[in-house]
C-alpha cells in the first residue's frame, strides 16, 4: 500500500512539522497549501490519506474534505482532520464531511504518527 | 521535532504576515469597519498565531493570544460590540502581540509585566481567566488529542468488548482491522468474528462491510485507552465494552458517549441497525447511533453551531480577500541576493564581451554580434526578473507606523491619525529594512513637533484629530514617499533663531523659506524647546537624512504655516542596477540615471543667458532652465566660458523641476551595476554610486538632484565637493 500522505495547511511552519515528522517515520508526504491545491495534488495521484487543517484561505478544511469526497476514488481514504478549537461542533462538521477523525493542534511527533498508523496502518 | 530552528524561522515569517493582516484588520475595525470579515480576519490571525505557538512551547505567547483571540470571539459572536474603549484595547493587545512574537523570536525576555498589564485590560471585558480557560491552556501543551469522553478512569482487568460497524464503515476509510491491531496494544486480546451477517456473493456489495467481532481484552490500560482505540468510530459502529464479571462497572460505562443509545443501556445498542450513510448519521438527529457530546462539555446550541458554521464562511472571505489567490514561495533572503549579485556579475561580463567584440570590429549583422544582441535581451530579462523577486510591497512597513502614530499620540497627548495611500508600491526589500528606522523616527516627529495640541487645534478652527499622511507612489523611476501632517507648519523665526543661537548660521544671514527649512537636517538641530521623552531620543533629521542618503535615496521638506509640514523622501528602485547614460565629463565617464533624463541637446551658444557658467540659464522652447556645468560642480576643472561644444542633457527630479546639465559628451546608453560608494568609500554629494565597466573603468553614477541641490546650495560650485573628489582622488590612488 502506498503511504502517500496529503498534508494541508496554509501555515508553512505546521506543514513542515507535519512533513518531518512522516518522512521520518517512512510516510511519503505531499504537501498542499490550501484546499484547492491538496484537491489538484489528489487529482494527480490519490494519496492514502489526507491531514488537513481547517482554516484555510481559499476552500477551508471542511468544504476540502466535502469536495474530496466528491472524487472518485476517494471513498475509503481516510482523512484526519486538524483544529485547533476543541469545539465538537467542528469536529461533527468535519465527521459529516467525511474526515475519519480528528487531531487537535499542537500535538508532538508520537501523538501524530499515532494517529496516521492508526488510520493507515 | 526535526529540524525545531528551521521550523521556528518558518513560524515567525508567518507570524510576520499575520501580524500584518492583523493591523490591518484592526486598523479597520477602528475606522469604524466592524463587519464580520474584517473582525474575522483578525481572529484568524491571533488564532494561528496561538496555533504555531504553541507548537513551538512558546507558552507566554500562547497564554496571551488565546486570551486576545477569546476577546475576539466575543465580538465575533455579537456578544460585545466594537465600541471605542474595546477597540483600544484590541489595538494595546495587537501591539503587545507583535511584542512577544519579537521578543520570541530575538530569543529576549519577554516583558511579563506588560503582558499581565495587558491581560488585566482583556479581563475587564471577559472576566477574569476561568479555570476553564486554564483548562484550554493545558490542551496547548504539545500533547493533546483531545477528546472529552468524561469517562471515568480506572478498570485494569478483563473486558467483554462487542464491536459491530455499520455496512458503510469503509466509506470514510475505516479499517476495523487496525482497529484491532491497536486494541491488541493494550493487551492481551481473543477476537471471535461474527459472520453472520455477510450474505450471499449475489448480494455482496464488497464496499460494504457485513462482519462484527467479539472481543475479550485483558489489559491494564484505562476504561478510557480502550475508548479511544474506538474513538474515531464512535458513530459508526454499536459498541459496548464491559468489564468482564462487574456489573457496576459496565453500569458506569453506560454513561460515555460511547453507549450508542444514550442512557437506554447494552440491549439498546446492540439492536441498534447500521444506518446506510455516515454522513447523515452524524447529522440526523433521530439517528439513535449518534453519541451526543455528553458529560462535562454540553453540546452547543444550535445557534451557537449555526454562528460557528457562517464564522466558517466568513472566514473563508475574509482570508480571500485578505490573501487573494496568488501562490508564492518563501526565499532566503540570502538566496535571492546571491542571484541578484551574480546577475550583476552577469551583466557586467556581458559588457567586457561587447567591448571585446567591438575592439575585434565585427560586422553587426556578423553572428557573433546578433547571438550576443539576444543574450543581452535574455539577461536584462533575468535581471528585471530578479528585481521582481526583491521587490516587495511597502505595505508591512506602513502598517508598522500606525503603532507609531498611536503611541506618539499617546506619549504626547495629542490626538492623531494616520492616513495610508501607496500601499502596494513595490520597493526593493533591501530599501523596506532600511527605510524602518527613518520613516519611524518622521512619523514620530510629525506627531510630536508637526501636529498642535488639541485644544490649539479646535481654538485655531481645525479638527481636533490632527491627520498624518503617508503616501507611496513611483515616480520617475524612484519611489516617492511623503509624510504629511495638517500641524501648524514650520515655525521659521524660531528654527532660524535656535539655528543662529546654536552657531549653525551667522546671526546676519539671510535665507529663503526653503533654506530654513532645510536647517532641519544640520546635525545637532533640534526644534523641541524642551527635550520631548519621544522624538528627543538623540537623533535628528540629520540622521534621518544620512540614513536616506545611503540608501542612494534624498529627503526635501516643504512647509506651509498652519497647514502642516511634508517630507518627501526619493528613493531607487532598487539597490543593484541601474539604466545609465555614459557621459564623458573632463575625460572622465560618467553614468546619469536614464529615468531622470528628460531629453538632450545642443543647443547654440545664443540660447544660454547669463554672465558665466555659473549663473547660466538655458531658454528651452520658451522657458528657462537653469543650467549646471558638471565638471565644475564636480571641482574637475573651472566652469567653461563657451557652452559651444557641450551637450546638454535636460533632468528632471521628482518634483518636476528640471535642471540642464552641461556635459562634454554623451558617450553611450547601458544598464550598469550599482556598486556603493558609500560602503566603499563615503558619502559625496551629487554621486550616487559608482560602477564598473566592461573594459574596467570605474565610473560614478551622478545624483542629478542632490548636484542641482548642492549647487544652489552652495553658490559655489567649486568648493565642498572638490575637497571631496580631491580626497576620492588620493584613496583611490
Amino acid at each position: 500500500m502506498s503511504r502517500r500522505v496529503l498534508v494541508v495547511d496554509d501555515s508553512a511552519s505546521v506543514r513542515r512539522l507535519i512533513v518531518g515528522t512522516l518522512r521520518m517515520a517512512g510516510f511519503d508526504p505531499v504537501e498542499a497549501g490550501d484546499g484547492e491545491e491538496a484537491l489538484a495534488k489528489a487529482r494527480e495521484t490519490m494519496p492514502s490519506a489526507v491531514i488537513t487543517d481547517q482554516n484555510m484561505p481559499r476552500l477551508t478544511g471542511i468544504e476540502f474534505i466535502r469536495a474530496f469526497r466528491q472524487m472518485p476514488g476517494s471513498a475509503g481514504v481516510p482523512v484526519i482532520f486538524l483544529s485547533t478549537e476543541n469545539a465538537d461542533a467542528v469536529k461533527q462538521q468535519a465527521r459529516a464531511a467525511g474526515a475519519i477523525g480528528w487531531m487537535t493542534k499542537p500535538f508532538d511527533d508520537q501523538k501524530l504518527l499515532g494517529v496516521v498508523k492508526k488510520v493507515l496502518g | 521535532m526535526a529540524n525545531g530552528n528551521d521550523l521556528l524561522d518558518t513560524f515567525y515569517q508567518e507570524c510576520e504576515d499575520l501580524l500584518v493582516a492583523m493591523d490591518e484588520g484592526l486598523r479597520e475595525l477602528s475606522e469604524g469597519e466592524s463587519d464580520p470579515e474584517t473582525i474575522n480576519a483578525i481572529f484568524r490571525a491571533v488564532h494561528s498565531i496561538k496555533g504555531g505557538a504553541g507548537a513551538f512551547d512558546l507558552t507566554e505567547l500562547v497564554r496571551f493570544s488565546h486570551r486576545f483571540e477569546t476577546l475576539l470571539d466575543e465580538l465575533r459572536a455579537g456578544r460585545m460590540t466594537a465600541e471605542e474603549d474595546l477597540i483600544e484595547v484590541l489595538q494595546f493587545s495587537g501591539d503587545h502581540l507583535g511584542d512577544l512574537v519579537t521578543a520570541a523570536r530575538n530569543g529576549e525576555e519577554s516583558d511579563t509585566e506588560a503582558t499581565e498589564r495587558n491581560l488585566g485590560l482583556i479581563n475587564k471585558f471577559l472576566g477574569p481567566e476561568k479555570s476553564s480557560d486554564e483548562e484550554v491552556e493545558i490542551e496547548f501543551e504539545p500533547v493533546s488529542f483531545d477528546f472529552d469522553l468524561g469517562l471515568a478512569t480506572g478498570g485494569a482487568g478483563r473486558h467483554a468488548i462487542t464491536f459491530r460497524p455499520t455496512r458503510d464503515v469503509y466509506q470514510l476509510g475505516h479499517e476495523p482491522f487496525r482497529i484491532l491491531r491497536e486494541l491488541a496494544e493494550l493487551g492481551t486480546l481473543e477476537v471471535t468474528l461474527d459472520a453472520s451477517e455477510v450474505p450471499t456473493l449475489d448480494d455482496l456489495d464488497p464496499e460494504e462491510n457485513y462482519l462484527s467481532w467479539s472481543i475479550l481484552l485483558e489489559t491494564e490500560s484505562s476504561d478510557q485507552a480502550i475508548q479511544e482505540v474506538f474513538e474515531f468510530v464512535d458513530g459508526l459502529c454499536t459498541l459496548e465494552i464491559r468489564p468482564e464479571g462487574d456489573a457496576a462497572e459496565g453500569a458506569a460505562l453506560d454513561t460515555t458517549p460511547f453507549d450508542l443509545a444514550a442512557g437506554s443501556g447494552v440491549s439498546a445498542a446492540t439492536t441498534v441497525e447500521p444506518v446506510p450513510a455516515p454522513v447523515e448519521v452524524a447529522a440526523a438527529p433521530e439517528a439513535p447511533v449518534v453519541s451526543e457530546p455528553t458529560g462535562s462539555e454540553p453540546a452547543p446550541p444550535p445557534a451557537a453551531a449555526e454562528a460557528a458554521q457562517a464564522a466558517d464562511a466568513r472566514d473563508k472571505q475574509g482570508k480571500q480577500k485578505a490573501k487573494g489567490s496568488n501562490a508564492s514561495i518563501r526565499v532566503d533572503l540570502e538566496r535571492v541576493d546571491k542571484l541578484v549579485n551574480v546577475v550583476g556579475e552577469l551583466v557586467i561580463h556581458q559588457a567586457m564581451l561587447f567591448q571585446a567584440l567591438e575592439n575585434m570590429r565585427l560586422s553587426s549583422g556578423s553572428e557573433l554580434a546578433t547571438g550576443l544582441d539576444e543574450l543581452s535581451q535574455l539577461s536584462r530579462e533575468i535581471q528585471e526578473s530578479v528585481m521582481a523577486i526583491r521587490a516587495q510591497q511597502i505595505k508591512p512597513l506602513f502598517q508598522r507606523m500606525f503603532r507609531i502614530v498611536r503611541e506618539a499620540g499617546a506619549a504626547t497627548g495629542k490626538k492623531a491619525v494616520l492616513e495610508t495611500a501607496g500601499e502596494m508600491t513595490e520597493v526593493d526589500t533591501a530599501v523596506i529594512e532600511k527605510l524602518a528606522d527613518p520613516l519611524t523616527h518622521m512619523i514620530r516627529n510629525a506627531v510630536d513637533h508637526g501636529l498642535e495640541a488639541p485644544d490649539k487645534r479646535v481654538q485655531i478652527g481645525k479638527a481636533e484629530t490632527g491627520t498624518i499622511r503617508l503616501s507611496a507612489a513611483h515616480r520617475s523611476g524612484r519611489v516617492a514617499i511623503t509624510i504629511a501632517d495638517d500641524g501648524a507648519g514650520i515655525n521659521r523665526p524660531k528654527v532660524k533663531s535656535i539655528a543662529i543661537e546654536k552657531g549653525l548660521i551667522p546671526a546676519d544671514a539671510d535665507l529663503t523659506d526653503a533654506e530654513i527649512d532645510n536647517l532641519l537636517f544640520l546635525p545637532g538641530f533640534s526644534t523641541a524647546s524642551e527635550v520631548s521623552a519621544l522624538s528627543g531620543r538623540g537623533v535628528g533629521m540629520d540622521v534621518v537624512k544620512n540614513a536616506i542618503q545611503s540608501l542612494g535615496g534624498r529627503v526635501t521638506i516643504s512647509s506651509r504655516p498652519n497647514e502642516g509640514t511634508s517630507f518627501l523622501v526619493s528613493l531607487p528602485l532598487t539597490l543593484a542596477v541601474l539604466d545609465g547614460m555614459v557621459v564623458e565629463v573632463a575625460g572622465h565617464p560618467m553614468v546619469i540615471p536614464i529615468t531622470a533624463i528628460v531629453e538632450t541637446l545642443k543647443p547654440p551658444k545664443q540660447d544660454f543667458h547669463g554672465l558665466d557658467s555659473s549663473d547660466w540659464v538655458l531658454s528651452v522652447r520658451g522657458t528657462y532652465v537653469p543650467v549646471v556645468d558638471v565638471g565644475a560642480a564636480l571641482g574637475f576643472r573651472t566652469a567653461k566660458d563657451d557652452p559651444t561644444n557641450s551637450v546638454v542633457i535636460i533632468i528632471e527630479d521628482e518634483e518636476s523641476s528640471r535642471t540642464a546639465l552641461l556635459v562634454d559628451g554623451i558617450q553611450d546608453q547601458r544598464q550598469v551595476v550599482i556598486k556603493s560608494l558609500e560602503e566603499n568609500y563615503g558619502h559625496i554629494d551629487g554621486v550616487a554610486a559608482a560602477t564598473v565597466f566592461g573594459d574596467g573603468r570605474v565610473a560614478l553614477i551622478l545624483d542629478p538632484s542632490s548636484l542641482v541641490e548642492q549647487i544652489s546650495r552652495v553658490g559655489d560650485p567649486s568648493n565642498g565637493t572638490r575637497i571631496a573628489m580631491e580626497e576620492r582622488h588620493a584613496a583611490t590612488a
